[in-house]
């Protein structure tokens, strides 16, 4: 079991839930993010004051996936959230110890599928 | 006090109220676009009355009420150069801007009132073209609608031209004011295209919420407020006091009962009732009593009301099953109810209350209500036909629409370089 998580740029969203879903990965958590990588921040100008952003506006995606879906999902994000600038975001992957559903107890691969 | 004072202060006071309706418009059309287009929605309401004083006063009072022909005015076009005597009305009037010798008041009260109005109808469009174009091309658009397009239908009407000789009543701008702006919406929403995301592969619609929905609320309550000025204003005088309560008291009912009208539609059609629709219905009503508020009885506007609050809703309905994206709904508050109320007076208006003939419903026969349906017709076809090609121009030329990656990240960043609610955090992956 792995945990995926990935910092996307926030209007990449839509195409990558596309790319997804396309792939048959249907869960998914989303949050808002702030953060910066190699991309220092972008200017704003807020009456005729230049102001530097240094934290941009992310989403950040996590998926828990059993180990035969991890290639198609990390796909499926680069897929959905590239556009060859910087600010693309990044992809961590991340093994997973345990999983359980609340509402059952399951545990392990069946509670993540 | 004399005659001359208490009318002028009535018109400005009025004139003042209209105006004033921009801040209405401008928190509706907020509240209604997502967070990330909302400065971009105010400074578009800011800036095309500022465009709207220029140009109307530069040659649109002049277009539309200088002596001239059936189509536009052609005397004292440009900067209110020509001769005017007001105050004085009637046979005493010695000027080019006749057709409004009937109102006591000052040159420039007639034209503050008048432009107020010019700016409404304008400000009418950036809610169905919002979320989507480009700030310089809105604003080229601006100049073409309150220099030409409004003055022109504007003249027809209510400067002597064709159709105010074929007996077209249209009190406060039902067809010259509202349809006039709702049809240059629907041209501007179909040559833009639906916002990305608005609509599936299957035709069928998504929604795309409004963010701030306590602040759409606070500007119909505005433009509610404001309509108190534009329709008992456009008397111009108070008389004997009768007509301008007349019509406040119509304003108001069909405002109200059509607001009810439509919150019953949704509450049977979508199972809840429908914050949003019930303010557009509000504004339904308002737009709709707008050409019979000084023709018909209390009675009469409730009905216009009632027709109004159903419209709007199946309007707003009709427009997403074809797919056009219409982000406030102005093309069915405005064009739509416009129409309706324009044609209304042939169908529920009074000769005792200055119409030529009466309505069908009080036994004047079909005239009325022809005569109408053709003025409104026509009004709305030049609108929407003129300003197809000049948004087509446009979009050949320095071009409509913002890219894709600047209409996902947002207008208030790509066009402005500012967010509305710095150091929040919000959701900009719709």
């Amino acid at each position: 079991m792995k945990l995926i998580i990935a910092y996307i740029q926030p209007e990449r969203l839509t195409d990558v839930k596309k790319a997804l879903f396309a792939e048959e990965v249907f869960k998914i958590s989303v949050t808002n993010s702030l953060g910066c990588g190699q991309q220092k921040g972008f200017h704003e100008v807020y009456r005729g004051v230049e102001e530097e952003v240094n934290l941009l506006k992310k989403v950040r995606i996590e998926i828990a996936v059993n180990d035969n879906f991890v290639d198609r999902t990390i796909k499926a994000i680069i897929q959905g959230a590239k556009s060859g600038n910087i600010g693309d975001g990044k992809i961590f992957v991340v093994t997973l110890e345990q999983c359980i559903r609340i509402r059952t107890g399951d545990t392990g691969s069946s509670a993540i599928g | 006090m004399n005659q001359v004072g208490i009318d002028t202060l009535w018109a400005l006071v009025a004139g003042f109220l209209v105006f004033f309706m921009q801040a209405g418009f401008a928190m509706v059309e907020a509240g209604f676009v997502r967070a990330k287009n909302a400065v971009n929605i105010i400074m578009k309401n800011l800036l095309d009355f500022s465009i709207a004083t220029i140009c109307f006063f530069a040659v649109g009072y002049g277009l539309m009420f200088g002596d001239g022909n059936g189509f536009m005015g052609i005397h004292g076009l440009w900067f209110l150069n020509g001769a005017d005597n007001s105050p004085a009305i009637g046979d005493a009037y010695r000027g080019v801007y006749s057709a409004l010798n009937w109102a006591g008041i000052p040159l420039f009260a007639k034209f503050f009132f008048e432009l107020v109005f010019a700016g409404t109808a304008a400000t009418i469009v950036s809610g169905a073209v919002a979320e989507r174009i480009k700030f310089s091309s809105y604003l080229i658009y601006t100049f073409i609608i309150s220099a030409v397009v409004y003055p022109i239908v504007g003249h027809w009407i209510w400067g002597g031209g064709f159709l105010a000789g074929m007996g077209v009543f249209d009190f406060a701008g039902s067809t010259v004011v509202h349809a006039v702006g709702g049809a240059a919406g629907l041209a501007g929403a179909i040559i833009l295209g639906p916002r990305i995301g608005k609509y599936n592969k299957d035709r069928s619609a998504n929604v795309i919420a409004g963010h701030n929905i306590p602040l759409a609320a606070l500007g119909v309550f505005i433009l509610w407020f404001g309509w108190f000025g534009f329709n008992p204003g456009s008397t111009l005088s108070v008389g004997d006091g009768v007509a301008i309560s007349l019509i406040s008291a119509n304003t108001n009912i069909a405002a109200a009962v059509a607001g009810l009208s439509a919150l019953i539609v949704t509450w049977i059609k979508f199972k809840k009732p429908d914050a949003s629709m019930a303010m557009n219905g509000v504004l339904a009503g308002l737009v709709a009593i707008t050409a019979p508020c000084a023709f018909v009885t209390p009675l009469s506007s409730a009905m216009i009301g009632l027709v109004a609050g159903v419209l709007v809703v199946f309007s707003v309905v009709f427009f997403d099953s074809i797919n056009i994206d219409d982000p406030v709904g102005a093309v069915s508050v405005h064009m739509v109810n416009g129409i309706w109320g324009t044609i209304s007076v042939g169908l529920f208006g009074l000769k005792s209350l200055g119409l030529s003939h009466d309505g069908l419903f009080n036994g004047g026969g079909f005239h009325q209500l022809m005569v109408q349906t053709i003025g409104t017709l026509s009004g709305v076809a030049f609108s929407f036909f003129f300003m197809l090609i000049v948004f087509k121009v446009i979009a050949a030329t320095v071009g409509l629409r913002v890219d894709r990656h600047e209409e996902l990240k947002g207008l208030d960043v790509g066009e402005h370089g500012m967010e509305a609610y710095s150091e929040f955090q919000i959701f900009t992956s719709k």
